[in-house]
């Protein structure tokens, strides 16, 4: 049954809109909020809003802030909406996070990486007790000073990938051409897919993988779709098709990341997709995940390898300029966990990684995004898929606040003649429950109806998504 | 970045001042000279793309809102400035992250005039070498602020 409309209220609802508006304002005698003491004294919300409304613009989002009487998930809402009123012009360049001006860097794992180690500012090791004297107004705090050492700041990974402990994407990717290709187990090294695979024209394939590991820079699924191309056609066609092969920089610049606001996702998801929609995901759902990995569900056993706060430079390039040109130094928050691997048959053991980006000063956010990036590489890694945070199907599809707040809170819309109906139902069954007297019949046909109810309520929410 | 050409340099100065420091600065530059719009200012929104695991392959990581505006120095000027554009006037752009129409007008102007054989020097010293200064200086500050938490841990050995 589709949802019944309801009519009326047009004076309720608008008296309640005006009231909305005098009660966020509160009491007049209280100076109002500016749209600066938002943005720079309630600096966090204003990047929690921007990095869940996927928006970076501060003013905008301590407006929302402001409009939402400080309901943060209320204030993504609005600047999602907003956004959709808005002409993408241009897709950044990837940004160099190696070139950040940091305004704080820590790792967990090593006490002394080049550049060293700076707290910046931070809760991390304050005591978490009210402080009163923030009561009494006009505090103006000075921030202490030191000459600056300006030593090259590299990631920490960096350390770990030279001594090739980290799984390194090159190796991911072939694995995933193997198992892809082949259909065979996931521990199956590249070698022996090489091997094993295509007998026939053994050399070519060997070739082919190389091309694609060096492929891996630039678009892994492309370099697949070649491969087992190239695989196929390989009797007929043996040089040419390798020949085919884009070279990788080619490929960088034709490919286009997944974009989540123009393609709807479809599973099984890539990990660009995922990490689009985990970077704008609600904070304490990733968080809750994020916890549950630690606490057993999920087989992690994570370091913070490196934190990274500050700013980095956006780079376009607009077609009618012909160059690149920044436009902006933006904050953010970038996290990469290191986890153990224990290894397989054929790979030693050595360390992955969940990465967290967020925009914005987002540390929980982005730590959480970090370990619920790893935890979904699981089938990547050839682990059991065996709980919730390792199920990209659970995690992608409840990870967004909007959505999730839209259809929870679209209950609360008057449902009178649905609810009849149930209503309706439900004292006929107890009506032919009562006549019949069998306790046997009653439980199954209980069951059922609850099934039967849940799959309408399903139907009748997506009606109303649509209308 | 391929090659940092001045242009690139002065565009990104431009860009990342605020509009204040930006809008006094070309003031003291006395009358501009007439210019029009080629694209007027428009709002729009770029697509931010990080990298994975932070030097893999890219994805989209969020929106930014954007202004752009292209403007043109009217070629009636008796500055000869039609000589190094091989007849045409100059075309100034602005592409800077906010919603300020101003901004971008600015920014674009400048990109202009600075292309400008006599209107390179005034506009360079007074607007973009200003700025520059000035966002070195904000830097520096946090630098120094962050450098005075720079943290050595020392763990402790138990067999002691």
């Amino acid at each position: 049954m589709a949802y019944v409309a309801v009519k009326g209220g047009e004076t309720a609802i608008q008296n309640a809109e005006t009231l909305l508006k005098a009660w966020r304002r509160g009491d007049p005698q209280v100076p109002e909020l500016t749209l600066d003491q938002i943005t720079q004294q309630l600096s966090l919300g204003v990047n929690r809003v921007m990095c869940e409304g996927s928006l970076y613009d501060p003013e905008l989002a301590a407006l929302a802030i402001k409009q939402s009487w400080g309901d943060l998930v209320e204030a993504i809402f609005l600047l999602r909406a907003y956004r959709t009123t808005l002409p993408r012009f241009y897709n950044s360049q990837p940004l160099d996070t190696q070139q950040m001006n940091l305004q704080r860097r820590i790792s967990a794992i090593f006490k002394d990486v080049p550049g060293g180690q700076a707290l910046g500012a931070t809760y991390d090791y304050v005591h978490r007790l009210l402080d009163f004297k923030l009561m009494a107004e006009s505090e103006a705090p000075v921030a202490l000073e030191a000459e600056p050492n300006r030593a090259a700041m590299p990631h920490v990974m960096e350390l770990l990938r030279q001594e090739g402990l980290i799984q390194s994407v090159a190796e991911k990717s072939v694995e995933k051409l193997a198992r892809k290709s082949a259909g065979e187990s996931a521990g199956e090294s590249a070698e022996k897919f090489a091997e094993n695979a295509v007998e026939a024209a053994q050399e070519s394939v060997e070739k082919a993988t190389e091309k694609a590991v060096k492929a891996t820079q630039g678009s892994v699924e492309r370099a697949t779709e070649d491969t087992v191309k190239a695989t196929e056609d390989i009797e007929e066609t043996t040089g040419e098709t390798i020949k085919d092969t884009p070279e990788p920089a080619v490929e960088e610049a034709d490919r286009q990341p997944f974009d989540l606001t123009r393609q709807p996702l479809s599973l099984p998801a890539e990990r660009d997709a995922r990490l689009q929609n985990l970077s704008r995901a609600d904070e304490g759902f990733l968080l809750g995940m994020a916890y549950s990995t630690q606490r057993g569900y999920g087989n992690n056993h994570p370091f913070a390898g490196e934190i990274r706060v500050g700013q980095v430079e956006v780079l376009i390039a607009p077609e009618e300029l012909g160059f690149e040109v920044a436009i902006a130094e933006i904050s953010i928050t970038e996290v990469q966990m290191v986890n153990q691997f224990k290894g397989n048959k054929v790979q030693p053991p050595q360390f992955t990684q969940g990465y967290g980006l967020t925009l914005g000063y987002n540390e929980r956010k982005a730590m959480s995004m970090a370990l619920v990036d790893r935890a979904l590489q699981a089938k990547e890694l050839g682990e059991a898929v065996a709980n919730p945070a390792q199920d990209e199907e659970f995690v992608l599809s409840h990870s967004d606040n909007v959505e999730a707040q839209g259809f929870v809170q679209h209950l609360k819309l008057p449902h009178y003649i649905d609810f009849q109906a149930e209503l309706n139902l439900v004292r006929q069954l107890r009506q032919t429950g009562r006549e019949e007297t069998v306790d046997d019949t009653v439980e199954p046909t209980r069951a059922e109806t609850k099934n039967g109810t849940r799959n309408k309520t399903m139907d009748e929410a997506r009606n109303e998504n649509e209308e | 970045m391929t090659s940092i050409k001045p242009r690139q340099l002065w565009m990104a100065t431009l860009a990342k001042a605020s509009l204040e420091a930006l809008e006094s600065r070309v003031a003291m530059l006395g009358e501009l000279p007439p210019y029009r719009f080629l694209r007027p200012p428009e709002i729009g929104l770029v697509m931010v793309q990080g990298r994975m695991d932070g030097s893999g392959e890219p994805f989209c990581v969020g929106e930014m809102t954007l202004t752009r505006c292209v403007v043109k120095l009217e070629a009636d000027l008796d500055t000869g400035l039609d000589v190094d554009e091989g007849g045409g006037a100059i075309a100034g752009f602005g592409y800077v992250s906010g919603r300020s129409h101003r901004h971008a007008e600015l920014a674009a102007i400048c990109d202009a005039l600075l292309q400008h054989p006599v209107w390179y020097d005034p506009v360079q010293e007074t607007v973009v070498e200003f700025l520059q200064t000035l966002a070195q200086q904000q830097k520096e500050i946090q630098q120094r602020q962050v450098e005075a938490t720079k943290v050595n841990f020392f763990t402790l050995d138990r067999k002691q």
